[in-house]
């Protein structure tokens, strides 16, 4: 699996030998692949015009490409606010809950996801095929992707050391911009400038592998909802800046503590752990029928509702497990 | 007939072909498959409806609709042969004399005497008695005894000490259907009680003396307050609607100390639309969210199990927190009144939320309280409008709560979708005809099992490892989430897309759960069992001792020989090579549910299904055609007749 950023086609049609070879060198003879773009056909086809553009299907003879439109940007952001207003609004009657819900879209955008990355691991595991995955920049929608595909795809990347790794990888290490997506979050009134829950919407939907999968993960929600409070907020530097350049720069290991090393503690390492862990190798391919995604509770109703009750099943658990 | 292809709902590639079987009680398809040769078994008594569908190039389509809502998909290469099996089914599945139902051939190959204690299993003398009554304030009556006051109440009902004959033979001339306030459930910490009863016939104007007498009673029951609540639970606007019939709603003015309450539950008829609206969604072939969460809301589905929930939270809070009684009536007092005291009372008490204590509960409330079930869910080919899905929502009120309160109730899902699953099915005799007299006239008891039985026998099957006697949840009354908790009503797909397979987590917690629990309680035993060994081998010289094990099986596993003794002394070593498999034994014709019983070793599963998939993997579907926004496959820019993006399969 590969990703990467558009390629500059631009209105001209720009060839480059050189991205042609490093797409061909990826392949064998008469081998395929296919490229996973999460533009619409026509917003990729309309990126030409800025400079931006598709992978023409004469230059890239071997791969084959596909459009699978992942929200973003400000639409995302929007999204995400008027899901948290939803859940907050205590005069919402029964009868209109569901259509509220609707509104937000955030469901549709979580089954996007999860329906996209399960296409990418499809194509690997399946048709046995290599995928190259990119949007607009290859920071936002594509890492999405390729950190679903890898969770679904490969057991290493479930343990709590191997998603530590995967989160290093395919978002930090990545460029996902951190800085300019996690500046505000839903409450906020401010002028939005680039702000987008991109990886929040990562964790909702690894939260809904864990759901369908409850043995498969090796980490509680109690992480997800950990990564999500330090990348908004954090007393770490793991989640500073928007790239390994800026974090270089701002001399980020040498001035901050790694959040990694504070979550691995073994005291502290025990709230993470899912106690249903068994290591499951095999590929988990989640249903994305609507019945089968579900609005995270644990996160968005997380300060309205009391989790006492879950909290002590979890506990009984934990309890039954430790005891045998 | 051979040669039928039945049709999975998610994708038609997994079409399996078989030959199909009726039977006078059954529909089987046998598939061809040597290897698994897999059956579904399919009650006549399930079938709801039967569609026959326009002849294609591929056969004649057959759509069954079942009542435990499984959906089969029938493709049958004939059109003669399809209309015979069609019009076969439309009669089988309509029986107009309860001898036709299977209850009455099913045998379980248990002698009379098993059969009269399966039936003893419930009693609700006891149950009274549990609660603490007869007592100072609340009595036995025998005066419906041969069905000569009420004919759809039991001949046993508990009234207020100050009820006399007199006062509850008035009051019933009074109440629809002759159906007087009774006693539902009695609150001993407290005193306060929940009562039922139908709605009064007071028209616009009109009173009755004994019927405003019993209401007095019911109060001076409880001494601790100086008012009851009469809840109706119909929306105003229909209560009233019924004065103009010259019947309606107890009048404050004119019943004293009483404060009356609307609680709006709709009637059965939108309810019936309501689930129909629902399944529709259900059936929809790739929704996308939008579809779904616009065709949920339009069904109103949850918003009729949030008002139900309602009104049992505010009967509950009324007797446990302000100790004040309750009665309860809609308008013939057993749909919504038999819903209401039933959530309430599983609020209310814990000992409903055990396995024992939910039976007694529906045997309390629907079945002696005379619940139509025959005409609700249709044993006998009858009136449509008649029929609701009164009970199902009930059963979906306990598995919201149970979503809610993990550690509350001592049953688990499994327990509630075989229980709806038997409602319909006419297996056993419990849920038959509409009143206690009838059953008694056609001698159920004598002639049919009782389905308690069947369930207690395989309670290991039902029990929700969470539970804990003495845990906090499991103690007093449960406090539901009052609002904001409309995100609270989740959409049941265990029991809404019960049968498909791909939809439901591939590992069940529960059952793992379950045999983790009794592999520590097996550990622990034979833990006991070598400590005394050591104890004896201590005292005596090693010699020959048979080591007991309360299997045979496991001490094989564990390594254990009786042969071996130089090693008797040594703490052996009882990983992971046990793999305990909680034993499921579905009555004869049992559906496969999807509860999957599944180790934390391996993940194959006792599910034919499963087994047909070469790496076991779950959920597997065609994602290639699945565009956010639920059109179908997106052409690339080049893609042309692009027919790659369709190759992605299923399996």
């Amino acid at each position: 699996m590969l990703r990467s950023g558009q390629p500059l086609t631009g209105p001209n049609r720009r060839r480059c030998r050189e991205d042609e070879m490093l797409l061909g060198m990826v392949l064998d003879e008469g081998e395929r692949g296919f490229i996973i773009d999460t533009r619409s056909a026509q917003a990729a086809k309309q990126a030409r015009m800025t400079g931006g553009g598709t992978e023409p299907k004469s230059s890239y003879p071997q791969w084959r490409r596909l459009h699978r439109p992942l929200e973003r940007g400000r639409p995302l952001q929007e999204s995400f606010i008027k899901l948290v207003e939803a859940c907050n609004d205590t005069s919402i009657n029964m009868d209109r809950w569901l259509s509220r819900l609707e509104s937000c879209r955030w469901l549709s955008h979580v089954k996007a996801a999860l329906s996209t990355a399960c296409l990418a691991a499809q194509c690997m595991d399946r048709e046995e095929a290599s995928v190259l995955v990119h949007g607009t920049d290859g920071t936002d929608t594509t890492l999405l992707v390729t950190a679903l595909a890898q969770l679904i795809l490969d057991s290493s990347c479930r343990t709590l050391v191997g998603f530590q790794g995967l989160l290093e990888r395919e978002w930090i290490e990545a460029g996902h911009p951190f800085h300019l997506r996690c500046a505000r979050s839903a409450y906020s009134h401010a002028r939005m400038k680039q702000e987008a829950p991109l990886f929040l919407l990562f964790l909702d939907c690894v939260w809904q592998l864990s759901r369908q999968f409850p043995f498969s993960l090796e980490f509680s929600e109690c992480l997800l909802l950990a990564l999500f409070d330090n990348a908004y907020a954090s007393a770490y530097g793991t989640f500073l800046c928007n790239n390994e350049k800026e974090r270089c720069l701002c001399k980020v290991k040498e001035n901050t503590h790694s959040l990694w090393a504070w979550l691995n503690q073994p005291g502290e390492k025990k709230k993470y752990l899912n106690p249903l862990y068994s290591h499951n190798a095999l590929v988990i391919w989640p249903s994305v029928e609507p019945q089968s995604i579900q609005l995270w509770q644990g996160l968005f109703f997380r300060w309205i509702r009391s989790s006492q009750y879950l909290d002590e099943a979890w506990e009984e658990i934990q309890r039954l497990v430790e005891g045998n | 007939v051979e040669n039928v292809r039945l049709l999975d709902r998610l994708s038609s590639r997994k079409a399996a072909l078989g030959t199909l079987y009726l039977t006078a009680t059954h529909v089987i398809f046998v598939e061809n498959d040597s290897e698994t040769r897999k059956e579904t078994w399919v009650l006549h008594s399930q079938i709801s409806s039967i569609e026959k569908q326009a002849t294609t190039a591929t056969g004649c389509p057959l759509l069954i609709r079942c009542k435990n809502f499984q959906v089969i998909q029938l493709v049958i290469p004939q059109e003669r042969d399809c209309h015979d099996v069609y019009i076969s089914l439309i009669r089988l599945a309509r029986p107009v004399k309860y001898e036709e139902l299977y209850c009455f051939s099913f045998n379980p190959k248990l002698d009379k005497e098993e059969r009269e204690q399966g039936w003893k299993l419930v009693d609700l003398n006891e149950e009274y008695n549990r609660m603490g009554i007869p007592n100072n304030y609340w009595q036995i009556s025998d005066v419906n005894r041969d069905y000569g006051v009420c004919d759809s109440y039991p001949t046993e009902v508990y009234v207020p000490k100050s009820a006399t004959a007199h006062i509850i033979v008035g009051s019933s001339k009074f109440r629809s259907r002759r159906r007087f306030p009774a006693l539902s459930y009695y609150h001993k910490d407290n005193n306060a009680s929940i009562c039922r009863s139908s709605q009064p016939l007071s028209g616009f104007s009109a009173r009755c003396l004994e019927d405003e007498q019993m209401l007095q009673a019911i109060r001076k029951a409880n001494p601790g307050s100086d008012f009851i609540y009469v809840v109706d639970t119909r929306p105003k606007l229909n209560a009233m609607a019924n004065r103009a019939a010259g019947k309606g709603y107890e009048n404050e003015d004119n019943y004293s100390n009483i404060k009356f309450q609307f609680i709006g539950i709709e009637n059965i008829h939108v309810m019936r639309n309501s689930l129909q609206k629902m399944l529709e969604v259900c059936e929809l072939k790739s929704p996308s969210m939008s579809d779904f969460l616009w065709g949920l809301e339009n069904s109103g589905w949850l918003k009729h199990i949030k008002a139900i929930m309602d009104a049992g939270i505010f009967i509950a809070k009324a007797v446990a927190e302000e100790g004040v009684s309750v009665l309860v009536h809609c308008s013939d007092g057993w749909d919504r009144t038999a819903q209401v005291c039933s959530v309430a009372s599983i609020l209310l008490d814990p000992y409903y939320r055990t396995m024992k204590g939910f039976m007694v509960l529906i045997e309390k409330d629907w079945v002696s309280f005379g619940h139509k079930f025959n005409h609700r869910y249709g044993n006998l080919d009858g009136d449509p409008k008649e029929i609701s899905p009164v009970i199902d929502q009930f059963i979906e009120c306990v598995w919201q709560l149970m979503e809610q309160f993990p550690c509350a109730f001592e049953f688990n899902e499994r327990f509630l979708i075989h229980i709806q699953h038997h409602i319909y099915s006419c297996q056993f005799g419990n849920f038959l005809c509409n009143s206690q007299k009838e059953r008694r006239e056609l001698k159920i008891q004598e002639r049919t099992y009782s389905l308690w039985a069947h369930l207690w026998k395989n309670r290991a099957d039902y029990l929700n490892p969470l539970y804990r006697s003495n845990h906090s949840q499991t103690q007093g009354t449960l406090h539901p989430q009052m609002a904001p908790c409309n995100f609270l009503y989740k959409f049941w797909s265990g029991m809404y897309n019960r049968f498909e397979k791909g939809l439901h987590p591939r590992q069940s917690v529960t059952d793992y759960l379950m045999a983790v629990k009794e592999e520590t309680q097996q550990l622990e035993e034979e833990l006991e069992v070598l400590g005394e060994r050591l104890a004896n081998l201590q005292k005596s010289q090693l010699n020959d001792n048979k080591v007991q094990s309360k299997q045979q099986d496991r001490s094989k596993q564990l390594g254990l020989s009786t042969s071996n003794n130089s090693l008797a002394n040594t703490p052996q070593d009882y990983s992971n090579d046990l793999k305990s498999f909680p034993s499921r034994s579905p009555s004869q014709g049992d559906e496969e549910d999807s509860a999957l019983i599944l180790t934390q070793d391996n993940l194959k599963s006792s599910d034919p299904d499963l087994s047909a998939n070469s790496d076991q993997e779950s959920g597997v579907e065609d994602l290639s055609c699945r565009s956010p926004s639920g059109g179908g496959c997106l052409p690339s820019e080049d893609s042309g007749k692009d027919s790659d993006e369709a190759v992605f399969l299923a399996v």
